[in-house]
């Protein structure tokens, strides 16, 4: 800018970090510290009545989760729920996109519309969900209508994480759909042109075209679908009161955490557990990242 | 071909009629739910449309609930200064990152690069220690303060900056103006579009928060409206024309700033993957 000097670019390094310092300070104090804290932590027994007191205990805590019922429980829903969520809500948001990339009237209307329930609060749509899953409520209706069998959705252990995942697939679905969206906008016209002339039908053009090009995408759809997985906290707190129940049935790694640390005051353990869900993120994360970049490059 | 396409279209449309009604009927029932009495409500059936329109259960959780105008209050004075930091820190990191040259940036950088990927679920405890320790449990400060700053959209704002023309920020230097008047009055005023983006995912995210409500705020008048819905869920077990009618007052803001922004949404997503 101005004349390279001494004192300018002095001038522009205090600057620099004038502008850094609110972040530094809240990033430093309340991301950078908690990370190195959480790993202390993982290897400490944490006494907190009174003053915080700590004990070293090694890896105790790490051995203690191989052989924690509820850990397993917890990982058990996890996968069960990722084996189906992770699936159908790829799907749907793919299909969905697919439809609204299509130069039909009134996209942006049910581009608009369908994307309602990534802006409502989880505490809300639980709520809604759990009164339409009453069992005099609307779903039970509605299925008793059509001839089909009706459940105690929210008593009974075997139904009641289904109950969770299909309200997840219907939240989590729309947020994929718009990330979808923008990637078929990004795929040339060229090479549906090409196709054409070759004499490619519109099945052939999307099982040939649009779903390998889409591929990185939706590499990166499932990734986060699987981390959203593992994140799981609010739909089953509020489902299960907390409980986590009916008979653990909605039982998540971090209402696990939640509950070790804030109702059983256990904090080093479930720190331990934290810092294990935390490494396994991080490591779908970077393999995300890392394919996704060369794919993109 | 022809023929195909025919009625391939009908189709297309029915299949997006049909889930638009997937997706609006929840909340359908919910709106319909807060206007009807509780007799109606327990006694079951289909009916979207009241038989008796009431407005009794809004007028409920207002007047004779003390504190759900407390817990709304809550809500928007953390939401909206949750947003305003953000807005201003983030733009502030991002712009330094992008334009100005100091030692320690490029580590700065790419520690905020790193930070992107540490999930939340890791600092849950020891931010709830930390908070505790400096004596802010029950206090706005405790979930302001940890969430006034972001790297994701530090990186966004950042990315947003290089991209943009230096030849303004020239010619106000020649003018005389520092760094920060340039930033202030030159850079920040035309970045309203990553600042529109920015809003909408920061504001719902603070708005809709609940796990962090929950571990720090436990006394009942601090309560943020994400906790007290809950809450409501006990002491009403049955009632739930007043949970509606809390759960349509809860949305109605998130909804407002979605319609608002709406058009700088799809920017902002296919750049944070929403979360």
């Amino acid at each position: 800018m101005a004349k390279p000097g001494g004192r300018h670019k002095w001038r522009e390094a205090l600057a620099g970090y004038g502008f850094m310092t609110p972040v530094i300070l809240i990033l430093g104090g309340f991301l950078l510290l908690p990370i190195g804290y959480s790993v202390f932590l993982a290897f400490h027994k944490v006494n907190l009545l009174g003053d915080v007191s700590y004990r070293f205990v090694g890896v105790a805590n790490f051995e203690r989760m191989v052989d924690d019922p509820r850990l397993w429980i917890a990982l058990r829903n996890t996968a069960k729920y990722a084996l189906v969520v992770v699936p159908s809500q790829t799907l749907l948001a793919l299909l969905l996109a697919s439809i609204l990339n299509l130069n039909l009237r009134f996209r942006q209307f049910f581009r608009t519309a369908f994307y309602l329930p990534t802006v409502t609060s989880s505490a809300v749509l639980v709520l809604i969900f759990m009164w339409i899953y009453n069992a005099n409520g609307l779903l039970n209706h509605a299925l008793a209508a059509l001839g089909l069998p009706t459940y105690n959705w929210l008593g009974d252990p075997a139904v009641a994480l289904t109950g969770i995942m299909l309200m997840n697939i219907w939240s989590t679905a729309p947020l994929f759909m718009v990330v979808y969206l923008a990637a078929l906008q990004d795929i040339p016209d060229a090479l549906y042109e090409a196709a054409e002339l070759d004499g490619a039908n519109a099945w052939q053009k999307f099982w040939r075209i649009t779903v390998p090009m889409l591929r990185p995408v939706t590499f990166y759809v499932v990734v986060m679908g699987i981390i959203g997985t593992f994140q799981l906290f609010d739909q089953s707190y509020i489902f299960s009161a907390g409980s986590g129940g009916p008979n653990n049935a909605t039982l998540t790694m971090v209402l696990l955490i939640y509950q070790y640390a804030f109702k059983v005051l256990d904090m080093g353990y479930a720190s331990a557990i934290a810092f294990l869900l935390a490494v396994v993120i991080m490591i779908f994360t970077l393999v995300q990242r890392l394919i996704f970049r060369e794919e993109r490059y | 071909m022809r023929g195909r396409t025919k009625w391939l279209k009908p189709l297309l449309y029915i299949v997006l009629i049909a889930y638009a009604a997937i997706t609006f009927i929840p909340f359908l029932w919910a709106l319909s739910a807060s206007f009807k009495p509780l007799e109606e409500i327990v006694s079951g059936g289909i009916r979207f449309i009241p038989k008796h329109f009431t407005l009794d259960n809004y007028r409920t959780i207002f007047v004779r609930e003390p504190l759900f105008l407390r817990w709304f209050l809550n809500s928007a004075i953390i939401a909206v200064s949750v947003t305003v930091s953000n807005l201003l820190f983030n733009s502030m990191a991002g712009y330094a990152l992008a334009r100005i040259r100091f030692p320690g940036s490029q580590l700065m950088f790419y520690s905020i690069l790193a930070m992107i990927m540490v999930p939340g679920q890791l600092t849950i405890i020891p931010t709830y220690l930390i908070v505790k320790y400096l004596g802010w449990l029950n206090s706005y400060q405790a979930i302001i303060v940890p969430m006034a700053a972001q790297a994701t959209y530090i990186f966004m704002m950042r990315q947003f900056f290089v991209n943009f023309p230096r030849e303004l920020e020239e010619a106000a230097a020649i003018d005389g103006l520092r760094r920060t008047g340039i930033f202030f009055r030159i850079v920040l005023p035309l970045a309203r579009p990553a600042l529109a983006a920015q809003t909408i995912f920061i504001f719902m995210g603070a708005w809709n928060e609940f796990l962090k409500p929950l571990m720090m705020m436990s006394e009942k008048a601090m309560f943020t409206l994400s906790l007290g819905l809950n809450t409501f869920k006990g002491q009403y077990i049955s009632f739930w024309n007043y949970i509606m009618a809390a759960s349509i007052i809860m949305t109605v803001p998130a909804l407002l700033i979605y319609i608002f922004f709406n058009r700088y949404f799809v920017k902002g997503i296919t750049f944070t993957g929403g979360k």
